[in-house]
């Protein structure tokens, strides 16, 4: 598969020239984002070249220890991200946000390698088990982070229900339903509409970088496939279990709603 | 009163933020009666009493019913016998006649049944007719929210309400309706029903009580003699 078309460091600095558009109406506007934006080209191609040099020297090394490695930073650095994006914090928010994404993120793949890709040479291939894990933290991310966001506001804007409800003898988890569900929900919206219109409106990165590298089309279709189906069950997985760690965080098991746990990020 | 306490709190303390809430707090209730807890904005009394319903947690000190403690598997048991009244009610989704119904979803109350009849007895006596249960919930008074919430909690048959200034934002004619609803409650078993009514108005811890408890920065004062 060397049917590409190989890229020379010129080649890519005259697509980096289109940055400079978003200079232009960022100057024309006023928008005042110049900086951010040299900012940004700038961490795309260092965090890029960085990711380049670590996957071949993974692939070179191509030991599992490495593997698990890598895989620890990703996910460390995906719960993080999860955790950051709420604008409600709570004491052991990182900590749960990174649990789920763990949990779900690593025993989906792991299924997908060991299952799916039965005749792989190796279950933990590294240029198949990093790249498909990558691909799953960085969709679970947004399921969890949108479930925890949507739960904790939806906690505290509907406090005197879930408090009623509990006054009335609910347990958490029949006081907490309507947030629980509402978290959820959100969190896994995302990924059924992309599914909806995956190949209609968009063709995923993944598939498109397959073909291009000479894949057959049919054959990069399915390995899509298989890449929908591990995101949505790991978001579904994700967001459910950050839902439910964090509403044990949140009530006691007394049933209480410990509601001053529950801060602005700013404050 | 030789009988033991119903509801009992020993040396309850809670502080917060570096504040002590409640101060060594103490407080018997006995089958039959019907404190009134009096005490200026900010003494605690509305913290008690979500305390004495297991909504707060405490710092030190014990909280028995019935002589004994309350655990973990007991909580919402407990609260489904003991339950604590918001100052305002919370509002919900839906009819009144759903949001009645709201307790019959919960575990702790899955072998009761719902009665119709008896809640249109019920708004009949403070002039609501049947209608009043298909009208949304949201769009209720103040007033009616406050006679949901009541009904909602009596109709489970309850042994102790704990009563959060029910009627402060309240006008006379609601005030009445609240006051009669809760007397109705208790007078169907005055020897075992009791309930603490926290009131800023001395005429109506007056009215409604036998008993009475002050209360002024997180400590309780002078016991009344009942009346």
């Amino acid at each position: 598969m060397t049917e590409y078309v190989e890229l020379t460091n010129t080649q890519v600095g005259l697509a980096a020239l289109l940055i400079v558009i978003n200079g232009v109406v960022s100057i024309l506007l006023r928008l005042r984002l110049e900086k951010t934006l040299l900012i940004a080209s700038v961490r795309t191609v260092v965090q890029l070249s960085l990711v380049g040099l670590v996957l071949s020297w993974v692939f070179a090394v191509d030991r599992l220890i490495v593997v698990v490695g890598i895989a620890t930073v990703m996910t460390l650095v995906a719960g993080f991200a999860a955790a950051g994006r709420s604008k409600r914090i709570f004491p052991g928010i990182r900590l749960i946000a990174t649990t789920s994404v763990l949990t779900c993120a690593w025993l989906l793949t792991v299924y997908v390698l060991l299952v799916v890709f039965e005749d792989l040479p190796k279950w933990y291939e590294p240029q198949y088990a990093i790249p498909l894990l990558g691909m799953v933290l960085g969709n679970t991310l947004n399921g969890i982070s949108v479930g925890l966001s949507t739960l904790t506001e939806s906690l505290v804007r509907s406090r005197e229900q879930v408090e009623t409800l509990i006054a009335l003898g609910a347990t958490r988890w029949e006081a907490a339903a309507e947030p629980m569900r509402e978290a959820v929900r959100t969190g896994m919206i995302p990924i059924v509409n992309s599914m909806m219109v995956v190949g209609l409106v968009s063709l995923p990165g993944m598939m498109t970088g397959q073909v291009i590298s000479g894949m057959d089309p049919a054959q990069a279709v399915r390995y899509q496939i298989v890449i929908m189906f591990l995101i949505a069950g790991a978001t579904a997985l994700g967001t459910v279990s950050v839902v439910v760690l964090s509403v044990r965080q949140l009530f006691d098991t007394d049933h209480r709603f410990k509601f001053e746990l529950i801060r602005s990020r700013d404050s | 009163m030789t009988q033991p306490p119903l509801l009992s709190a020993c040396g309850i303390k809670r502080s917060a933020n570096g504040r002590l809430l409640l101060d060594d707090v103490s407080l018997d209730l006995h089958c039959g009666e019907r404190l009134g807890l009096v005490g200026p904005t900010g003494c605690g009394k509305s913290l008690l009493l979500r305390t004495l319903a297991m909504l707060e947690p405490i710092d030190s000190g014990t909280l028995s019913w019935r002589s004994g403690w309350v655990d973990h598997q007991h909580a919402t048991a407990f609260r489904s016998e003991v339950i604590y009244l918001h100052q305002r009610a919370a509002r919900f989704e839906g009819t009144v006649d759903s949001v009645l119904k709201l307790p019959y979803q919960l575990r702790v109350h899955r072998d009761r049944q719902f009665d119709r009849a008896w809640i249109v007895d019920r708004l009949a006596s403070v002039g609501r007719d049947p209608d009043f249960l298909s009208q949304p919930h949201e769009q209720l008074s103040g007033g009616e929210t406050q006679i949901v919430a009541l009904l909602r909690a009596i109709q489970l048959s309850p042994k102790v309400l704990l009563l959060d200034e029910p009627t402060s934002a309240l006008d006379q004619v609601s005030t009445q309706q609240i006051e009669s609803i809760v007397m109705q409650w208790y007078q169907q078993d005055p020897e075992s029903n009791a309930f603490i009514w926290v009131s800023h108005d001395p005429s109506q811890a007056a009215r409604v009580a036998n008993s009475a408890i002050s209360m002024r920065s997180g400590k309780l004062q002078t016991e009344g003699s009942p009346a």
